[in-house]
């Protein structure tokens, strides 16, 4: 396996310009020809869905839920970032640029990120043309708050649903273009395998939801849009459909997965309540603006937080980060909460949890501006807690979140496997070890409107002679042989366990030894229990119902199964990168004052892993060759 | 935190031909911090333990804004509680011994699958009629080109936080489905955005809602009532004076 990221030549901030003024075009007469197959119809891909449409390629678009417009994008709720200045605050492409590469801890592609903070002000005005209703001044014009890691305000709101917003205006494009014909949408329809043809890819095999049929689509290019893998922990912020499925099948057909160890814990999360929590809520990271993060400073205080004295309280990231305070990245902020909760002054009835408080911004600013910004996030902590957090300061906890990690793609967003694409939260590409709030939506948004529709053209310009390739061709009859043995399988075995039960176990493994921090002897333990796991999961799982209806269980089973595989992967990349770096921090990397110590030196590259059957997945590095970016160590002090 | 017990009637129906029944479940020993839907998990657990078939129902966010979750509860759309969708409903609204009714959206034009899961593609064919602005990607000026009075933002907001749950349409004695549709049309009608297709958006979307086979409004007002992100009845008057005019 050769990694070549094919960044152009050329100064950092002409590469994107000159190159898309010189990649190979396809004829408007040839894209009538050309079928494209999308999976996901988030941000990434319905955006991306709708403009290839527009550019009069065919598009096949699926996704797994009964709309498109249901694609876990909806739930983002703080904002999407974009270099407008709007505000003057000394905000341009290059600080948004800098930004995301020491927010993500140096562990990104300079190209990449300086191109996605250029085509970040383009989303906006896309946005707004499609009757998104941002935040807006008096005056008309759009509002911006600032978020964590950054010291100016760039982020676009629309109040507390930014991302069901955006979602929206992409799901209306995509659905003028199903009007029109010119996109196929397929709902309920999930991808179960994907085909590949004298190396490249070429179909997928889906199973219709709702009656069970297996079928097969071809295309001379395949696009996955499948969102991020949180669920592998079990407890998350993702959707409860969210899954790594379609990246899964890619990895076993030829395409790397790269740094898939490295995963966003959101620090603003809702406790855990109790064994039958099946997800967790996030508390928007907007909230950090005006709420103060605290814990006693007496361990296992148990009186109640109005009644603690303001030199009793411990606002530790404000002491610990005084030039960021509550506004520090998002695994700092994280790791900080563990720190104090480890230590015993954590609070509530399990001592994992922190106060998130809004006395000051109440009394500083009024009830009814705090209710105008925050009303429907404090609406939702009190239908889920029943506390009110305008009297007593909200619990908060850090979750899973989001992840970093995901599928090698090179400049033009392919895979290893020519003809794949991946674009969204599915990829590795922008975020390095770390991403910064509001900057999934722009990534998500910049693959699909204004990345892949020209950087998909390179591949499809030489696809114009390619033969078609039927739908009955020996490559599509194995795929779909081997996925309905495995639906089989699942559905005969005599086992006594659900999957939902070792989906937990699962999770447990993950977040014990692979979650916010880690060490060798404890990912050494993992790799063995989730070995043992796979086995248990083979032997035991328990699967109702049959494989020609709606069973929901069945869709869990494969789920889960493809989870396991990729929690084994992550563990072999979080054992093998011997470094603290972003949202992986290793515990034998740390200063004296616990901050997370990178190791340049050696670690400067991306780990892309490949699929060796049976055996170990195989290592293969892409150096990072930092021109115009000097590395430092990370500091919010 | 408390301990409760809850005797669940769930409707079960295997397919769309299948003639469905309530089927009763008793639950106790219930922690009242646990969500209507984690409740369900857990029967769903015990079902399959005891080697039978699990209830289907739709749900994937759990957070209240992909609006796949669709079940009334004790005869209201998403439950009891005012603002807030099933999958957002917790256990502590409930007292312990309680009889709970659960079913499916009951509508024409939502066939039921399974169980609690209905076909809700009706409503994507209505945003494909017209639920769009129609500007292609790259052609959009500056986002500030055009600014829009905060109180016009607002209100196309409001508008435009519909989930299309469907809980509006469960909710009408004639299932209509007036307030999804009318959200999206004020939400368009009222940004300048919208403007060049303001006739033809009313017409085609008010066409395919009558095609579907959603029932006409007569202003009880029930949508409203249920409506788990509280849109505005007033949308549908919105709706009305765009139609009229559009055929003026």
């Amino acid at each position: 396996m050769k990694l070549k990221s094919n960044i152009p030549e050329g100064r950092l901030e002409a590469k994107w310009t000159k190159y898309r003024s010189t990649l190979p075009l396809v004829s408007p007469a040839n894209k009538k020809k050309l079928d494209i197959i999308i999976v996901g119809t988030g941000l990434a891909g319905a955006s991306a869905a709708a403009s290839l449409a527009e550019m009069g390629y065919n598009i096949k678009s699926f996704c797994f839920q009964d709309s498109p417009r249901r694609a876990h994008s909806i739930a983002a709720q703080g904002g999407i970032n974009a270099a407008k200045n709007y505000q003057n605050d000394g905000d341009s492409i290059y600080r948004l640029f800098y930004d995301t590469i020491k927010g993500g801890d140096y562990r990104s592609r300079e190209a990449n990120v300086y191109r996605l903070a250029e085509v970040s002000g383009n989303i906006i005005d896309q946005c707004v043309a499609q009757g998104v209703p941002f935040a807006r001044e008096y005056g008309g014009t759009l509002d911006n708050r600032s978020f964590g890691g950054v010291q100016v305000s760039r982020t676009f709101y629309a109040r507390g649903q930014t991302g069901q917003q955006l979602l929206l205006g992409a799901y209306s494009a995509l659905s003028r273009q199903i009007s029109k014909g010119q996109v196929k949408m397929y709902s309920k329809h999930e991808m179960l395998d994907l085909v590949v043809v004298d190396g490249k890819a070429k179909g997928i095999i889906t199973r219709n939801l709702v009656n069970g049929k297996i079928e097969r689509f071809s295309a001379n290019a395949v696009v996955l849009a499948t969102g991020g893998y949180g669920n592998v922990y079990y407890l998350s912020t993702n959707a409860m459909g969210s899954n790594t499925t379609a990246i899964w099948k890619a990895y076993k057909k030829g395409a790397a997965i790269a740094n898939p160890c490295f995963t966003q814990i959101h620090p603003t999360c809702i406790p855990v309540s109790g064994k039958y929590q099946s997800k967790l809520t996030l508390m928007s990271e907007s909230l950090r603006n005006d709420g103060r993060i605290w814990v006693p400073k007496k361990k296992n205080d148990s009186r109640n937080p109005n009644e603690i004295p303001e030199d009793e309280r411990d606002y530790y990231l404000e002491r610990r980060y005084p030039a960021f305070g509550n506004l520090v990245p998002r695994d700092i902020a994280s790791r900080a909460a563990k720190e104090r909760c480890d230590a015993g002054y954590g609070i509530g009835e399990t001592g994992q949890a922190v106060y998130l408080d809004f006395r000051d911004a109440i009394k500083e600013f009024g009830e009814d501006t705090v209710r105008a910004k925050y009303g429907n996030l404090f609406d939702m902590y009190n239908k889920i807690t029943d506390d009110d957090p305008y009297k007593t300061p909200m619990k908060i906890y850090p979750a899973v979140h989001y992840t970093m990690g995901g599928l090698w793609v090179d400049y033009n967003l392919m895979t290893t496997i020519p003809g794949l694409f991946a674009i969204g939260e599915c990829n590795f590409s922008d975020h390095g070890a770390n991403r910064l709030g509001a900057s999934a939506l722009m990534q998500g948004l910049a693959d699909g409107y204004f990345v892949l529709p020209y950087t998909i053209g390179p591949y499809l310009s030489n696809e114009i002679n390619s033969e078609k390739i039927d739908i009955n061709h020996e490559a599509f009859v194995e795929s779909e042989k081997s996925v309905k043995q495995n639906l089989s399988n699942f559905l005969t075995n005599e086992g006594t366990s659900t999957v939902e039960s070792l989906h937990k176990k699962l999770g447990d493994i993950m977040w014990n030894y692979c979650g916010m921090a880690r060490n060798k002897q404890g990912l050494l333990k993992a790799l063995e229990e989730i070995k043992n796991l796979k086995k248990e999961y083979k032997e035991q799982i328990i699967v109702p119902g049959s494989s020609k209806e709606l069973n929901l269980e069945l869709e869990k089973a494969w789920r889960v199964e493809d989870f396991i595989g990729l929690g084994e992967v992550m563990i072999n990349d979080a054992l093998s990168r011997e470094e603290s770096c972003g949202g992986h921090f290793r515990e034998e990397h740390q200063s004296e004052e616990g901050e997370a110590l990178r190791n340049d030196d050696e670690f400067t590259f991306v780990s892309a892993w490949e699929y060796n059957g049976e055996k170990d997945p195989k290592l293969h590095k892409e150096q990072l060759n930092y021109e115009n970016i000097k590395l430092t160590q990370r500091s919010y002090k | 935190m408390k301990r409760i017990k809850l005797n669940v009637n769930v409707w079960r129906q295997s397919s769309n031909e299948d003639v469905g029944k309530f089927v009763k479940y008793t639950l106790s020993d219930l922690n009242s911090h646990m969500s209507f839907l984690e409740m369900l998990d857990v029967l769903n657990e015990k079902l399959i333990e005891e080697g039978n078939n699990p209830i289907s129902f739709e749900h994937d966010c759990r957070e209240g804004i992909c609006g796949s979750c669709s079940m009334m509860i004790n005869g209201e759309p998403h439950g009891p509680q005012k603002a807030t969708t099933a999958c957002q409903l917790h256990l502590f609204n409930f007292r312990d011994g309680d009889e709970v009714y659960v079913e499916p959206w009951r509508a024409k034009p939502f066939p039921i699958i399974k169980d609690l899961v209905v076909d809700r593609s009706s409503f994507d064919r209505i945003i494909q009629s017209g639920g769009y602005v129609s500007v292609n990607t790259g052609s959009a000026p500056d986002g500030n080109a055009i600014p829009i009075p905060q109180k016009d933002a607002k209100l196309a907001f409001d508008a435009a936080a519909c989930i299309g749950c469907g809980a509006c349409v469960a909710s009408c004695k004639n299932a209509s489905a007036s307030l999804f549709v009318s959200a999206k049309i004020a939400q368009l009608a009222i940004l300048p955005q919208g403007n060049p297709e303001r006739k033809s958006r009313v017409i085609n979307m008010i066409n395919q809602m009558e095609e579907e086979g959603f029932g006409h409004c007569t202003n009880t007002g029930n949508c409203e009532a249920q409506c788990p992100k509280e849109i505005s009845i007033s949308n549908i008057e919105k709706m009305n004076q765009e139609y009229i005019k559009a055929n003026l």
